[in-house]
């Protein structure tokens, strides 16, 4: 590399220092901040939803067969549905639903791939190759049609749908956390570690765990959009929720008959979901930029 | 052939990292650029060849070859100056060439963009390779088949088909062994007398500096704090920087 | 190899999944109004009465010689079902990925040349919307906005239909476009060609966009190393530079996510299939999910893992052959 004296970011723009504070950290940052910004307005509309949505009741199986299929207006900004249930009230409700789905199957993919990971790669010999076997099988199938299959064979519902999820998501995190273990194991310094005698579980525990959790962090960030998309996909089949839960996938699929003439009843769901995976991965992207090293020089 | 640059300053935003007032390097002739890594000498190397907004620097003062002034040129007039009258080799030659390209195809490639066809650019490149006393065949492998000796040769080679009168050496030396070196070394001497082509050598080894090189300038902090004949810089330094140069390379202190 | 290994566990691990999941299949097959004598003999066509090891036995033995079962919803053999499915969902698949290709390669090049200026944003921002957007949404979006609204494409299907009886498509490889082709059938290739658009460019979204940050990512990865200095040192002018220069240090990442996103973008194509009632893979599948059809279901799910593993021993070859980093190991 050509000995270049602490050149800052190669576009001809000034450098953006952190010393500027919290406005330059905003100009250089701004597709982090948005998104972190939305996602944020998510879980709040999501916690929220009973205060904000002027219909609660229509998140349920209320139906006001005299309002069926209004378009949208000063009463109902996004329109009323088949069933004449207020679509934006349904939309804030839904804010309820797939994030908390993307929570569990990425807890549940932690709580698995995290020990094997670690089993994996601190223990290595024919305990990572049965474990990598098991993951390169799994990772065969791409995600979705293995959760499509496995919730297509279940009865649906939002656990099922859950379950399936959870069960494709697993192996990626067994691969990131035994590839950190495993780098970390094999230094020089855990050896020394070893030959003072400190416990298995206190290196583990103390070293290991502490260097896996930036990438964990990043790597979760990262996923929380490609859940939604996928629960949503699957919802969007009639795998996941059933009318009456206002999940966004079923609302367009539900709404699909209707579309070509009232067009309101798929777009706003869908956009909602657009919205959703695009702000969490704006946020997960930016996450990465910030705390992996090598990007920060590239930004 | 005549490379002139005065009062150059190059900067990072509000950070100056070169300040010359004057440096020069004749037809033929060798000039030493000494100094300890990061005082600024490879953006000068950068500057010359009008490549130092690539890195986000920006270059203000003048730089003249042969009377024209190259700061301000614009991109397409500089391309054509590039390799073909001012080349540059780097340190670290495995990482000069591109893994995934043949080590002759960019050089082919930059030939046909001046105007040879396929075969006038093989051939000159093919005779440059005989130039430094290696194989044409060598074109052919990648980088990662070659030695760094051979690779800094060839590097040299494509300056010397490019028919490059002045050749700016960032480090060329330092990621070499010492016969090695002593190799590329005595290239730069016979390129110098059989072709009359000029090298600007820049290196923090002044050993080497005062073995190959007809003048020194020294460098510190982007500044030319000393320059003139090498036997006179060596014999007996002005600035005290050159002193202190000097101190930390025994070998050099008991020469006449 | 390897690969062997993997097929075989998938393999397994279909079987396993067939037979943990709640569900009389033989009841399915006999249909609804069966008696139970009905019920048994349906059992032991389908050979569900041996012993555990045995139908693992048989399911492999079957795998292997082409006996992938018996769809329950048609009556036929999944394998046929699918071979006869199948190409119009990989022509789906491949047209997205040459459009992904074709625009996010640029994109990603463009974005990479001034990073952090408002170009590269906003190429960034495109790339995540890409990334993030539901593919069924999009699928009926276009389809109202293009098709429906604006009549400048066709709404659905593979061609007009009117066509098969003007210019009747003979059957050479399967895919439609190649066929139309390679018997010169010139309005059948037009009509092919476009409506092959609308559903192409949805499954292409996710490609594009993931390849768009990957070829920026690789780009700006290698923009500082000494042979770019170098190259532009011998006169190489930036936009080679850019171009063919620093691309062929990133083609080698960019087929490994090419790889990664053929099986992601086959299943997507499922989705918008029934939008856009393309006789492939998906619709062939949904409809098996609506009955309840296990085999079909398994088998659908087989062929895509297979052809996921067979896509990255393909990328692994072109790998070795355009990057020579790999073959001289």
């Amino acid at each position: 590399m050509i000995e270049v004296p602490e050149a800052p970011a190669p576009a001809p723009t000034p450098a953006p220092a952190a010393a500027q504070g919290s406005r330059g950290w905003l100009r250089s940052n701004p597709l982090l901040a948005f998104g972190g910004a939305i996602s944020a307005l998510i879980v709040i509309i999501a916690v929220f939803a009973p205060l904000i949505a002027p219909d609660p009741g229509d998140a349920g199986s209320a139906t006001h067969p005299f309002d069926v299929l209004k378009p949208p207006s000063a009463n109902h900004w996004f329109g009323t549905d088949q069933v004449g249930r207020d679509i934006l009230s349904r939309v804030i409700y839904g804010a309820r639903i797939s994030p908390l789905v993307a929570l569990f199957v990425l807890l549940i993919a932690c709580a698995i791939g995290i020990p094997l990971g670690i089993a994996a790669g601190y223990f290595g010999g024919w305990l990572d190759d049965v474990i990598m076997r098991l993951t390169d099988i799994v990772l065969a199938f791409p995600a979705l049609l293995l959760a499509l299959a496995l919730a297509a064979l279940l009865p649906p519902s939002m656990t099922s749908l859950t379950i399936a999820i959870s069960a494709t998501w697993w192996p990626w995190y067994v691969r990131l956390i035994r590839g950190q273990a495993a780098s970390v194991a094999g230094r020089p310094y855990i050896e020394s570690c070893r030959a003072l005698g400190i416990s298995r579980r206190r290196i583990i525990f103390r070293h290991i765990l502490p260097n896996a959790i930036t990438p964990l962090i990043v790597q979760v960030s990262l996923d929380v959009g490609g859940v939604i998309l996928t629960a949503s996909a699957l919802s969007f089949l009639g795998l996941g929720a059933q009318d009456p839960t206002p999940d966004w996938g079923l609302m367009v699929s539900e709404g699909q008959t209707y579309f070509t003439t009232d067009w309101w009843v798929v777009t706003f769901p869908g956009l909602a979901i657009l919205i959703t995976a695009f702000a969490f991965n704006l946020l997960g992207d930016g996450l990465r930029d910030l705390l992996d090293p090598r990007r920060v020089i590239l930004r | 052939m005549r490379l002139e640059i005065t009062g150059l300053n190059v900067r990072f935003g509000a950070r100056s990292v070169v300040d010359v007032d004057e440096l020069g390097v004749d037809d033929a002739e060798i000039v030493g650029l000494a100094g300890e890594s990061g005082s600024g000498k490879s953006m000068t190397t950068l500057a010359v060849l009008g490549l130092a907004n690539t890195v986000g620097a920006t270059v203000a003062g003048s730089i003249k070859l042969d009377g024209r002034e190259l700061v301000g040129l614009p991109e397409k007039v500089l391309i054509g100056l590039r390799g073909s009258r001012i080349a540059a080799i780097f340190q670290s030659p495995s990482m000069a060439f591109n893994p995934v390209f043949r080590v002759g195809d960019v050089a082919l490639r930059a030939l046909r963009r001046h105007g040879l066809t396929g075969s006038e650019a093989t051939g000159r490149v093919d005779q440059a390779m005989r130039g430094v006393l290696l194989s044409p065949d060598l074109l052919r492998r990648y980088p990662s088949q070659l030695s760094g000796g051979q690779l800094q040769r060839v590097a040299i080679a494509l300056a010397v088909a490019l028919r490059a009168e002045v050749l700016l050496a960032d480090e060329p030396t330092s990621a070499l062994d010492v016969t090695v070196q002593a190799e590329v070394l005595e290239l730069l001497r016979e390129l110098r007398s059989r072709d009359g082509m000029s090298v600007l050598f820049i290196s923090h080894d002044l050993a080497v500096i005062a073995e190959l090189c007809d003048r020194v300038a020294v460098m510190q902090a982007g500044s030319i704090v000393e320059q003139g004949p090498t036997d006179q810089i060596m014999s007996g330094p002005q600035h005290p920087y050159t002193a202190d140069l000097l101190r930390s390379v025994p070998a050099i202190e008991r020469r006449g | 190899m390897l690969a062997v290994v993997v097929v075989a566990g998938v393999v397994l691990l279909t079987f396993v999944i067939a037979h943990a999941v709640p569900g009389n299949p033989a009841a399915s097959w006999a249909g609804p109004h069966a008696s139970p004598a009905q019920v048994a003999a349906a059992a032991k066509y389908l050979g569900l009465d041996r012993p555990l090891p045995v139908q693992i036995a048989k399911y492999f033995e079957g795998i292997f010689t082409g006996n992938w079962g018996l769809s329950i919803h048609t009556h036929q053999s999944v394998l046929s079902n699918i071979a006869t499915a199948a190409p119009a969902s990989l022509e789906l698949v491949i047209a997205a990925l040459i459009i992904a290709l074709a625009v996010g390669v640029p994109a990603g090049l463009a974005s990479a040349r001034r990073p952090g200026r408002p170009a590269d944003q906003a190429i960034r921002a495109g790339s995540i919307l890409g990334v993030s957007m539901p593919i069924f949404w999009m699928a009926l979006i276009l389809q109202l906005v293009f098709a429906q609204r604006l009549h400048v494409l066709p709404v659905a299907g593979e061609y007009s239909p009117n066509l098969l009886f003007t210019n009747p498509l003979t059957k050479v490889t399967g895919f439609p476009v190649l066929d139309a082709l390679f018997t010169g059938n010139w309005p059948m290739l037009g009509s092919t060609l476009t409506h092959l658009i609308l559903p192409a460019v949805v499954v292409a979204a996710y490609p594009a966009g993931l390849i768009s940050r990957m070829v920026r990512a690789q780009i700006l990865d290698t923009v500082g190393e000494t042979h770019v200095q170098m190259a532009r040192a011998l006169g190489l002018p930036e936009r080679d530079v850019f171009g063919r220069y620093l691309m062929k240090l990133a083609w080698s990442p960019v087929s490994a996510a090419i790889a990664l996103v053929f099986g992601y973008s086959l299943v997507n194509t499922f989705l918008v299939e029934s939008i856009f009632d393309w006789p492939g893979l998906g619709s062939y599948a949904v409809a098996s999910i609506g009955t309840l059809d296990t085999p079909a279901i398994l088998g659908v799910t087989l062929f895509v893992a297979i052809a996921y593993v067979i896509a990255n021993l393909i990328v692994d070859i072109v790998q070795a052959v355009i990057d020579p980093r790999i073959r001289l190991r």
